[in-house]
């Protein structure tokens, strides 16, 4: 140190190094590690398997659907279904869900129909109408713009005095949009009950992680901002489930935001449209299809002795009579393309849709004409001339 | 009844709907204690607290999208952008999300907010702080594009957007916001969104205007009033989008002509809609074509040489006497 020259200023630490844990609590093969047991009851560990089940054979079932050009594109969920229900089965009915477009599984456990969901994938905008009591938003296509409304409905929640949490999903892919960011910031200043799901299934569409982020995990991205963030086997309903409750408790207390990063793999196509062959190989699919989340949890509830008999031809009945709703719905309604555009719609609103009316030779006004016939409708009849 | 400018008239309105109803509140950036970088919410954070007039973070599509989800919950949020041309940073969420949620959800859910932005030029501020862009917002359907010209008018239609079940985006005119005052009623007043007025009854033109160029017209009016003897009708838009073609097409039956004006540049700007509105209107009643008096179809040019971009009065009393001439 010089004499009577300026004082030192050394670097000092103002955030000592961090820690990211990664939570895993039944192996691939199925075995428990009992330290970790989050203790779910049985009935619950049933009701999550019956769940899971429910999704992949639904996802499987929309995929033949769309094959057969009886439902357009969607995005299938294959592999994520422990991230998804373990996740979303630790929310209140009172609690808020918001879907990006992979979460048919969430989706499902949230009370959404199939035939909603088989009407949303053929192309009917009634498909993404919640019920009135239903606290869920709808199916969301652009990445990562619904976190922000998330993050808008736990401050209106806070601001109102409820006790909701909110429960936002994305991928990868989402958190390099600007809009992760903004909302993970907003979340963090504001200090609302928010969790963030991140399901890492490895790949927008053709990018792997790796060009994705240069950050080690997802989850220590929550810390820059504030709030905790976790790892967890996206694969292992346990670690999923346990993760999500300890979350939705903080939140619920009012200790704010978490993200969780879920670790999984898309076992199939990004949507319909799409060809993995092109961007990974048959290897690694395959390592991931040894993870798989049923196969695992499945072992598990063997041990426990808590499979139910009869479960398989149980959720393929129930998809065969969602599948039958959808396609017994009659035509679409042409005219209601104006009922919803505006609360308190313009003249020309009404103008257009006397034109409209008169071309199909039916009444100007929706008061004068016919009762409106049921929203839902199948895809396969023609449009009336 | 008090003499209030722009800035005091919105802010009036502001308080008074959220006196009335406890699910209006306020975001944006430095509106809370700063009270905006017009003042406009000023004093609001004083009396309604942080939670209800809040500060937010420095980026406009957590502002609008956060703002979504409060709407969805039941909130009517009022989102400030400080300047217009910050709003292409949230403008997927207005047009993915605010004008469509509706819609998606087959009226389940709406959002109920309003978006106030200044926005517009002759204020001598710099790129991004001057320009104009009302024709993007009001080719969204399912939003609502609404832009007063005065206090008392500001005031009235800021209360009605705020009460409107669709989502409103607002636009300030900078430079009207201390242009000058008007006696603005002390008890709570409303407009019609959607309707247009007749700011000055003539018959030989019509002169449509909105925002800080409705002055501009008035001067034009006067002028070719003082120099041709001609009398200038001059329909105030208010609301761009729903386009009042009622107003527009009754006076231009009477007057036979129209020129329309208007900050925002010309090719496929409102200027276009209009016109096309007032022939489809009124074809027969035309003695000669419909002229635009815009800015120019170029990138924001600066303010040193704004004022040749811009309409003025000259440009609007030319295009008039071609028009008159025709």
């Amino acid at each position: 140190m010089r004499e009577n020259g300026p004082a030192a200023m050394p670097r000092t630490i103002i955030e000592p190094q961090f820690t990211i844990e990664h939570l895993s609590i039944l192996d691939s093969d199925g075995n428990l590690d009992s330290a970790l047991d989050p203790r779910i009851p049985p009935e619950e560990l049933q009701r999550l398997y019956r769940a899971m089940l429910l999704a992949r054979h639904f996802d499987e079932r929309m995929l033949r659907l769309q094959r057969q050009g009886r439902i357009g594109t969607f995005a299938p969920i294959k592999g994520q279904e422990a991230a998804q229900l373990g996740s979303v089965a630790t929310l209140r009915r009172t609690d808020w869900m918001v879907p990006s477009f992979r979460e048919t599984a969430s989706m499902l456990w949230r009370g959404w129909s199939m035939e909603k969901l088989l009407l949303f994938f053929s192309g009917y905008l009634e498909g993404g109408r919640p019920e009135p009591e239903q606290h869920d938003l709808p199916i969301c296509i652009p990445v990562a713009t619904q976190l922000p409304h998330a993050v808008g409905l736990a401050y209106a929640a806070q601001y109102r005095g409820d006790d909701a949490v909110v429960m936002a999903y994305c991928g990868d892919g989402a958190t390099s949009e600007g809009d992760f960011h903004e909302a993970m910031n907003f979340a963090g200043v504001w200090h609302v009950p928010v969790v963030f799901i991140v399901q890492n299934n490895q790949w927008a569409i053709s990018i792997p992680l790796k060009k994705q982020t240069h950050s080690r995990t997802i989850a220590q991205k929550a810390l820059a901002y504030g709030f905790p963030g976790l790892q967890v086997d996206g694969n292992d309903v346990l670690a999923v489930y346990a993760a999500s409750r300890e979350a939705v408790e903080r939140a619920r207390r009012g200790d704010g935001p978490t993200l969780i990063e879920c670790v999984t793999y898309r076992l199939g196509v990004h949507t319909t449209s799409d060809d993995p062959t092109k961007y990974r190989s048959t290897e690694e699919v395959e390592a991931w299809e040894r993870k798989d989340p049923l196969t695992r949890f499945r072992a598990y509830l063997q041990t426990r002795n808590l499979l139910e008999p009869g479960l398989e031809a149980a959720v393929d009945a129930e998809i065969a009579s969602g599948v039958q709703a959808f396609e017994a719905a009659g035509p679409p309604d042409p005219l209601t393309v104006f009922d919803h555009a505006y609360g308190n719609p313009p003249a020309e609103i009404a103008a257009q849709r006397a034109a409209m009316a008169a071309r199909l030779g039916r009444a100007p006004q929706p008061d004068a004409g016919p009762p409106p016939s049921p929203p839902m409708r199948g895809q396969r009849r023609s449009w009336p001339s | 009844m008090a003499k209030l400018n722009m800035v005091k008239a919105l802010n009036l309105a502001l308080l008074q709907e959220m006196e009335r109803d406890p699910d209006v509140l306020v975001i944006g950036e430095d509106v809370g204690v700063d009270g905006g970088v017009f003042r406009v919410t000023e004093d609001l954070h004083r009396k309604f607290g942080g939670t209800r007039v809040m500060d937010s973070p420095l980026a406009e599509a957590g502002i609008i999208g956060a703002s979504v989800g409060m709407a969805l919950y039941g909130l009517k949020p009022v989102c400030e952008i400080q300047f217009s041309g910050f709003a292409f940073q949230c403008f997927h969420q207005m047009e993915n999300h605010v004008a469509r949620y509706r819609m998606r959800t087959q009226g389940r859910f709406g959002c109920q907010m309003v978006v106030r932005m200044p926005y517009g030029g002759g204020v001598r501020a710099l790129e991004h702080h001057s320009e104009s862009e009302e024709q993007f917002y009001a080719h969204i359907p399912g939003l609502k594009m609404v832009i007063p010209s005065g206090p008392r008018n500001a005031r009235a239609l800021l209360a009605a957007a705020i009460r409107d079940p669709d989502p409103v985006i607002f636009f300030e005119a900078k430079a009207l916001y201390h242009a000058a005052k008007e006696d603005v009623p002390d008890e709570i007043e409303t407009m019609e969104i959607g309707r247009a007025h007749v700011d000055r009854a003539g018959k030989d033109i019509t002169l449509v205007a909105y925002g800080a160029m409705v002055r501009m017209a008035r001067e034009a009016a006067d002028r070719l009033h003082e120099e041709d003897g001609a009398e200038i009708e001059i329909v105030d838009l208010l609301t761009i989008s729903p386009l009042d073609r009622e107003t527009l097409t009754a006076s231009v039956r009477k007057t036979g002509r129209a020129v329309v004006v208007h900050e925002a540049p010309k090719s496929f700007g409102p200027g276009a809609e209009i016109a096309t509105s007032i022939m489809e209107g009124a074809f027969l009643s035309l003695e000669a074509p419909i002229r635009r008096v815009t800015a120019h179809d170029v990138p924001f040019v600066g303010f040193a040489r704004e004022r040749a971009n811009l309409p003025d009065v000259a440009r609007i009393v030319d295009a008039c006497r071609e028009t008159l001439s025709f």
